[in-house]
């Protein structure tokens, strides 16, 4: 017990850099998966192309390897410096961002055809509809699959620890380390992963029942 | 003065050819029903007037502007062509009001307060001005597709398109609808109406077009058409409704 209560301020570092690097992994994910879901149902075959390309690239190859290639190899430029957090938030958003774009290219297309006739028959534009007519409908069903992949990033941050950021997992090897209180120490590090999935799906329902589908 | 100028329009999908040569005039105030079996291409004729369709031949001029031109202003010539729809069509996550006012404010730039001022006169128009904060999904059918015409309405449109506006509703329904309609035609609109109701053909209608296998095969005012067809398949078509 003076194990666990000894390590939870070390526990509660990496709690902090897990969540400082989910966040911004999750929005800038969320933005590079609009995008790319945007480029993927344009007209312009250019943006439909890159938008492919990086769908099945990121999706076609492990996370660890991406994590490897942005930090290891792109560092391995005289004129690239990335510090390891830059690194492990670009890959967990990049990797988020491929799953994004698939999840939002299914809501918008699963969307009826009549909505989007309905509101270019009254003059909006192409992107007004898509403003105001069918992202705001799309994004409230496509909910509870944002959070599924928001979980399993939250996830793969964990996976960071292997460029030596000082995550929740890697604090507990540091614990580790020093104590030699294995199980203790991951049973402690595992229930804490599981306490911010779990508040991450109380979030998830809250957003559910404001935005509800009416 | 001619407000929709239809020449040689032709519409195929693929190797489907649903308007083989559409010609026809409708004026201004025209009240011009539209008929015809299953497939026959009504639908596609209607959706071709505000280029819902990309249109394969031919051309189609909406108060003077053609609309087949590359460089037509499409969002701006649909701004005068209002279209109901079968299904509705409402956005279900906006409320009453703020269905009407969408299209005004971010196409046509106009005021929340002005468009807010005239919606509420189009909901008492169509006997739904306590219905302005609903939700779509709480409306009955009729109260719904009475919503879709306020909507097309709020944009002052030249022109009024129909779809079929009564065929998903129930029967008694219908005559709430039908009544706005007529209403609509009373007041001068121009209207063009895909429909199965011959009663308001008959009853509204200056001009009746019975479409077969996307051709006009009959066009006449409404008594004489439907007393005294003189094409065959008019007649057949007929005997089978009516
Ligand atoms: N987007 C499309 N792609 C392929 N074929 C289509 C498409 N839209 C319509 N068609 C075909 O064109 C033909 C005419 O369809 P249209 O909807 O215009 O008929 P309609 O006269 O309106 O029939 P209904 O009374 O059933 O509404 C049909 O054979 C239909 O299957
Ligand atoms: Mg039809």
């Amino acid at each position: 017990m003076e194990v666990i209560i000894d390590a939870l301020p070390y526990l509660w570092e990496g709690i902090q850099v897990t969540a400082y690097v989910f966040v911004i992994a999750i929005i800038l994910g969320f933005i590079i998966g609009l995008i790319m879901a945007l480029f993927r149902l344009s007209p312009l075959w250019i943006l439909n192309w890159i938008a492919k390309v990086f769908i099945d690239a990121i999706r076609g190859t492990p996370i660890l390897v991406q994590l490897f290639f942005f930090y290891f190899g792109l560092n391995s430029f005289d004129f690239i410096s990335l510090d390891r957090t830059t690194a492990g938030i670009i890959t967990v958003a990049i990797n988020a961002g491929a799953y994004f774009a698939e999840i939002i290219r299914a809501g918008i297309q699963s969307m009826d055809k009549g909505q989007t006739e309905a509101a270019r028959s009254l003059g909006l534009t192409g992107t007004q509809n898509m403003r105001y007519i069918i992202l705001p409908q799309a994004f409230r069903r496509m909910l509870p699959t944002f959070t599924n992949q928001a979980i399993i990033s939250l996830k793969d941050t964990s996976l960071l620890s292997v460029i030596g950021i000082a995550d929740l997992t890697q604090q507990g090897q540091v614990v580790i380390a020093a104590t030699f209180k294995a199980f203790e120490i991951w049973l402690v590090v595992g229930v804490m992963y599981f306490i911010m999935i779990y508040l991450l799906s109380l979030l998830s329902s809250y957003l559910e029942r404001r935005f509800e589908l009416r | 003065m001619t407000m929709i100028e239809v020449k040689n329009l032709k519409k195929s999908f693929g190797q489907l050819e649903v308007l083989k040569d559409i010609s026809v005039d409708i004026k201004e105030s025209e009240v011009v029903c539209v008929i015809g079996a299953s497939g026959s291409g009504k639908s596609t004729f209607l959706r071709c007037l505000n280029r819902l369709e990309d249109i394969t031949g031919g051309r189609v001029s909406i108060d003077g502007d053609d609309i087949t031109e590359k460089k037509a202003d499409i969002n701006k010539i649909r701004q005068e062509v209002g279209m109901v729809f079968q299904q509705f069509n409402l956005f279900p996550h906006k409320t009453v009001m703020e269905n009407i006012i969408l299209a005004p404010m971010k196409a046509r730039g106009t005021s929340k307060e002005a468009a807010v001022k005239k919606a509420q006169e189009l909901l008492a128009k169509v006997g739904l001005n306590d219905k302005a904060d609903s939700y779509p999904n709480s409306l009955s059918g009729g109260q719904k597709q009475r919503v879709a015409i306020a909507r097309a309405l709020a944009m002052n449109p030249k022109i009024m398109l129909f779809d079929e506006p009564t065929s998903a509703l129930d029967p008694e329904m219908v005559g709430d609808v039908l009544e706005v309609m007529k209403q609509l035609a009373d007041e001068g609109m121009t209207m063009v109406v895909v429909t199965h109701e011959m009663g308001f053909a008959r009853e509204v209608s200056d001009r009746v077009l019975f479409i077969d296998e996307g051709l006009i095969v009959e066009e006449n005012e409404p008594n004489e058409l439907f007393s005294n067809p003189r094409h065959e398949r008019t007649q057949s078509f007929l005997s089978k409704i009516l």
